[in-house]
């Protein structure tokens, strides 16, 4: 692996950039594998990394049934925090935070972490007392947090409508300032690169389409170029988990769901903070091209269509007029559609399964990008011990017969409402 | 935009409807005889087909009655309604379909 520096960019311009070697290698498959990871998002790419990096278990494949990065990965508003209440989701998502902040040197590879800062509004009073909870939990939990005030807020975010007339008007926020947004492909493809670099094999364009098992372990998969032996099989293909866990007979505690996101125009740099608001269902930033990617909740119902309707479109666009009027003339440009695995509890599975060497990584709801290098951080030590870490202990399968979900918004097993 | 058939006022768009999960949970008849797997099974467990897929609406801004309906979860396509109490049609393979060779 060439390492990517100031150097190498100084040497390779005087050859007109033309003798870049690829970034990874595109090999055959192996006959046989101590691990192969289902799916090369960038959970699947950082498992093996991590796999390699942290435990030295080098001979891997990540097999994918499209490109590189293709599904969720580019399809989410790139947010990164760990603003959560409940202690495993904070402690979790506060690890996963760590490893960003450092994740562009580890992997020589520029992830455009920008931390920015993400506000949450409040709109009431109750919400206000809540969001002062939160905080309080974040802050005893050793995550930074600080609630706004009203003048805060309209000095910082001088577009939102801070009008007392509003239809919901802005009362206080709760901000966490190393949350932010990174660039989505780059993590995918530096992941890639780095795994790569340690020896993990990158099989893409291969659907898996089967899980063979012996005597209640797993023993390979097979695929479009055939069946691959393997010790371990981990499954970290966010949504589509519940059909890839069938293929090993396991039913799941998932529902699939669609979720839009939608960009405008590029405009001149105006928002520098990631804002959200969840009485009106809404989230927006300013990427660094100048579009404002925005995006709300789910359209509600079972689908793995990775497009949705206009209804939930309207909805988003509206409540970003509400919060910035003066967007009102943007054109919006493109909107998409990804498929959230939205678990009974609105937390992630990140486990071992009944079969022995089948782990499973899975129930991101929409908080899966975020969590990119810790659930792979995790998800390897789960498959290199064959026991989870402690930050993700309590993200078994067993966790709904046992009652002890993890519920942050409190909804009950009703996945479209997380 | 969906165009979702209720059995009682014809085809109307989805603002119209809530969604309200998968038809084909059946909750045990009597909670007290069944085992914790099974009522586990009943409250979280979901076959989630990528597919065809039977599931309850109710036309909330329109006869404000539930139904059951069948839907291609992956193109969209409708594949018929029913009332609750009702069984609806397996899908016509695609080659049945009207306008499919």
């Amino acid at each position: 692996m060439v390492k990517y520096s100031i150097f190498s960019l100084a040497r390779n311009a005087l050859s007109r950039h033309e003798n870049w070697p690829e970034a990874w290698r595109s090999p055959e498959p192996k006959s046989e594998y101590d691990v192969i990871i289902i799916g090369a998002g960038g959970h699947g790419l950082a498992t093996a990394y991590y796999l390699a990096k942290e435990h030295g278990v080098t001979n891997v494949a990540v097999i994918e049934k499209g490109y590189l990065g293709g599904g969720n990965t580019g399809r989410n508003t790139t947010i990164v925090r760990s603003n959560y209440y409940l202690e495993p989701n904070a402690h979790f998502y506060e690890k996963s935070l760590q490893l960003w902040e450092g994740l562009s040197q580890d992997l020589n590879y520029n992830v455009m972490l920008s931390q920015r800062g993400v506000l949450n509004l409040a709109h009431a009073p109750s919400e206000v007392d809540s969001f002062h909870r939160r905080g309080n939990a974040m802050r005893l939990n050793g995550i930074d947090a600080e609630f706004m005030t009203r003048d805060q807020i309209a000095q910082m975010v001088p577009l939102l409508n801070m009008s007392m007339e509003a239809r919901y008007p802005i009362l206080g926020g709760l901000i966490q300032r190393r949350g932010g947004i990174a660039r989505h492909d780059a993590v995918a493809w530096g992941f890639a690169r780095a795994a790569d670099a340690r020896g993990v094999d990158i099989i893409q364009n291969c659907p898996v389409t089967g899980i063979r098992r012996e005597g209640g372990r797993v023993t390979g998969v097979d695929t479009a170029r055939g069946f691959i032996k393997a010790k371990k099989v981990g499954i970290a293909v966010a949504g589509h988990s519940s059909h890839v866990a069938a293929m090993a007979g396991l039913r799941l505690p998932i529902e699939s769901h669609v979720l839009q996101a939608l960009v405008s125009e590029p405009i001149k740099p105006c928002l520098d903070t990631v804002v959200t608001s969840g009485a009106v269902h809404f989230y927006v930033s300013q990427s660094d091209k100048g579009e404002l990617v925005m995006g709300g909740d789910l359209d509600g119902y079972n689908s793995y269509a990775q497009r949705g309707n206009l209804p939930i479109i309207q909805h988003v666009v509206a409540a970003l007029l509400a919060l910035f009027p003066c967007f009102s003339r943007l054109r919006m440009m493109r909107t998409w559609g990804g498929i959230m695995d939205m678990s009974m509890d609105g937390s992630p599975i990140i486990a071992k399964t009944p079969i022995g060497g089948l782990y499973i990584n899975t129930g991101w709801c929409y908080g899966g990008f975020k969590a990119t290098p810790g659930s792979g951080w995790v998800f390897a030590h789960t498959i290199a011990r064959d026991e989870p870490h402690k930050l993700n202990a309590e993200f078994t399968l067993e966790r709904f017969a046992e009652g002890k979900t993890w519920d942050e918004k409190g909804m009950g097993p009703t996945p479209n409402a997380h | 935009m969906l165009l979702i058939d209720c059995p009682w006022c014809g085809t109307r768009d989805q603002r119209e409807f809530t969604y309200g999960g998968d038809a084909a949970v059946k909750r045990p008849a009597d909670p007290a005889a069944v085992s914790d797997k099974e009522w586990h099974d009943y409250v979280y467990i979901r076959v989630n087909p990528r597919g065809s897929h039977v599931e309850l609406w109710h036309h909330n801004a329109g006869c404000r009655r539930w139904f059951k309906l069948r839907r291609d979860v992956v193109t969209h396509e409708m594949q018929g309604s029913a009332p609750i109490g009702s069984e609806l049609e397996p899908p016509l393979p695609i080659a049945g379909r009207p306008g499919k060779p």
